[in-house]
């Protein structure tokens, strides 16, 4: 009887903790993003602007409107996949920051793919696109996984020396074999052709991309939480060695995992040019890639945290343009924003557990 | 022409001049990353560094008219970028490469939020010992047009290394790097070292930066850096943490950068944007053939995160 009451209570206690935990995945971030909003407050005082009008029209421009919520969400669809694409290396304890140049060479492929069967149905080329652009983002991101494993080379600075790369094998294509030798001023391959676009969710301007990324999340967590794989993955990245010791192979795990998340980085690019830029040019740099990591970072790996995180990113990056024109900030706001950000979230680590201490202690 | 009286000599001829110039942001780079490294921790965050640097030295010398003060004003913002890495590092479970990577982005978004005005504007740039008068070929008289801060660089190499191997604070330094408990055994603090030599490393990353701006290509735009100081983070790996070979390093991978532009010098204009991409393919191809999974790497410190 004692022993009974005494377990139920250890047990209510267990999950007291766990909810601390939970909460304080929760609460820990909210506190550096409203850390970091103060900080750019003052940041931009400093520059002679109101900062209470600037919260305003972050708001607006983000989330005031019925428009503003299409614009953020239309931004948050490739943040998601780019996300993903640090987040599932991280599993394995691996930093991968070379989502751009998933995106850029998942973009390539796609658009090569497309041009290369101008008569075949829409439907046929869209698969194909998005086929090309998960492969060839994947090989790309596994080339870093696979210099990490045969060769030690780190991947964190291979993946960024590959984003330069794919930069600039793009640029050599546009500018040579695959330019389209109408665009003058801005070298750009042909146009994939308006019935190859993948359209927009019905009733919204937001485009299916939104919803490959919510898909693409929820399949990554149920890959790392509620697979064999994933288990499997989880453990080399807490203890390489104990990994190696019962047997898995983490070399297959690591390239698959490096695969899959530039895989997703790849599709992120196939969906910037499937829906919205119709072809590929420099302008798909615009740093998505980058934003990805961001938000990786800031749920914590976690695939499902990553969908919320992204809109939240993707709307301060909607907002940009309604702060440029009111406020007259420089389009490099949002940078200084995110980079704030990314600092405070980092410096906030720190604080885990020592909320959970104070938890353990009242109970 | 003066292409015509030297023909194709023009392409090596302009690689090297391209390797004193263009390494010389390569250089300060690696050896501010090899003192922070020896000292045990990687900051990752110097292409940060390396653009806010250009962007203060830029401003400093449109509005005060000196270039030199501009120099010292991008060090000194390379130092408090490095100082606010080391001090958000020294707090408890903080990993120092997503500092670095958090800062790499937050010193590009700032230095292009503050750079906007200055794109514009020219600004006097720094002068250039001009060792070539003897020449009468333009090509040899522009590689031997060398910069001062080149020349800086070029002493600061074999400075550091005897800084390192014989002084008492290198040998404080290399133990912070090679056992952060012996550091501590001796009554050292840890944090404190690796704070200095992460404020030293930005300091020198903010003066690469200013080269950027005050010398080549001596102005200030968004793209004025793309990768050079991640790939003089690279470099050090490569060059075994040592800053003599940090300084042939840099030589190596000016050379590399400088392939592109020699080659349309002469008209060949094929692959341009492959052969602008040679530094990385380059540090990339190093790193495959140099680094291996079997044993760390001969001359690195311990404690480096990096490597573990």
């Amino acid at each position: 009887m004692k022993a009974q009451k005494q377990a139920s209570l250890s047990a209510a206690r267990a999950a007291l903790n766990r909810l601390g935990d939970a909460a304080e995945y929760v609460i820990i971030p909210a506190l550096a993003l409203v850390a970091s909003l103060i900080l750019f407050g003052i940041f931009v005082a400093l520059f002679g602007n109101n900062a209470l009008d600037l919260y305003f029209y972050m708001y607006q421009g983000a989330f005031g409107t019925w428009f503003s919520w299409q614009n953020t969400l239309t931004r948050s669809a490739p943040l998601i996949l780019t996300a993903l694409c640090t987040a599932l290396p991280a599993q394995l304890g691996m930093v991968i920051i070379g989502g751009e140049g998933a995106l850029l060479t998942g973009a390539l492929a796609a658009t090569a793919a497309a041009l290369a069967m101008p008569t075949a149905p829409p439907f046929v080329v869209q698969i194909t696109m998005a086929v090309a652009g998960i492969v060839s983002g994947g090989l790309w991101i596994a080339l870093a996984g696979g210099l990490r494993h045969y060769r030690g080379v780190n991947e964190t600075i291979s993946s960024l020396l590959l984003v330069y790369i794919a930069l600039a094998i793009l640029n050599q294509l546009v500018e040579g074999p695959m330019r389209d030798p109408t665009s003058l001023n801005k070298p750009s391959t042909r146009e994939i052709g308006a019935e190859n676009m993948i359209g927009t969710i019905p009733g919204t301007d937001i485009h299916w991309g939104f919803a490959f990324g919510i898909v693409a999340a929820v399949l990554a967590y149920v890959l790392i939480y509620h697979t064999v794989f994933g288990f499997a993955a989880r453990v080399a990245g807490g203890n390489i060695r104990a990994a190696k010791v019962v047997g898995l192979a983490v070399g297959r795990l690591i390239l698959v995992t490096c695969f899959l998340a530039g895989g997703a980085g790849g599709l992120a690019g196939m969906v910037e040019v499937a829906a919205v830029q119709g072809r590929t040019n420099a302008n798909l740099a615009v740093g998505y890639g980058f934003t990805g990591i961001l938000v990786s970072f800031l749920a914590r790996h976690n695939p499902l945290a990553v969908i919320p995180v992204a809109i939240l990113l993707g709307g301060i990056g909607a907002s940009g343009g309604l702060l440029q024109r009111r406020l007259g900030l420089p389009d490099a706001s949002v940078f200084v924003l995110q980079g704030i950000i990314f600092v405070t979230v980092l410096m906030s680590e720190t604080l885990y557990g020592r909320f959970r201490l104070s938890a353990r202690k009242a109970a | 022409m003066a292409d015509a009286t030297i023909g194709l000599w023009g392409v090596p001829v302009a690689v090297l001049g391209g390797a004193v110039r263009v390494s010389t942001p390569f250089l300060f780079v690696s050896l501010g990353e090899c003192i922070t490294e020896r000292s045990g921790r990687i900051n990752l965050g110097l292409e940060g560094t390396l653009v806010m640097g250009a962007m203060c030295a830029y401003g400093t010398s449109y509005l005060t008219g000196s270039p030199w003060l501009g120099v010292l004003a991008a060090g000194g913002v390379g130092s408090i970028l490095g100082t606010l890495h080391a001090s958000i590092c020294g707090l408890p479970r903080v990993n120092d490469i997503a500092v670095g990577i958090a800062l790499m982005l937050f010193g590009t978004g700032l230095a292009f939020y503050l750079g906007k005005p200055l794109i514009e504007p020219s600004a006097p740039i720094l002068p250039s010992i001009d060792f070539g008068r003897w020449s009468d070929v333009p090509q040899v008289r522009a590689v031997l047009k060398i910069n001062v801060l080149f020349l800086v660089g070029v002493a600061l190499a074999p400075l550091l290394v005897w800084a390192l191997n014989t002084t008492r604070w290198g040998l404080i330094l290399r133990t912070a790097g090679e056992s952060a408990d012996a550091a501590r055994a001796m009554g050292y603090s840890v944090n404190a070292i690796r704070l200095r030599a992460t404020m030293i490393g930005g300091f020198f990353s903010g003066i690469g930066g200013s080269f950027l701006s005050l010398v080549y290509p001596g102005n200030w735009n968004e793209g004025l850096s793309s990768g050079q100081g991640i790939t003089a983070v690279a470099l050090v790996i490569f060059a075994r943490w040592n800053p003599m070979l940090c300084f042939w390093a840099s030589l190596l991978f000016g050379g590399a950068a400088a392939l592109g532009p020699a080659l349309q010098s002469v008209g060949i204009s094929q692959g341009y944007y492959l052969f602008n991409a040679a530094p990385y393919m380059l540090t990339l191809l190093i790193m495959i053939i140099t680094c291996s999974p079997k044993r760390t790497l001969a001359g690195a410190p311990a404690e480096l995160s990096i490597i573990k």
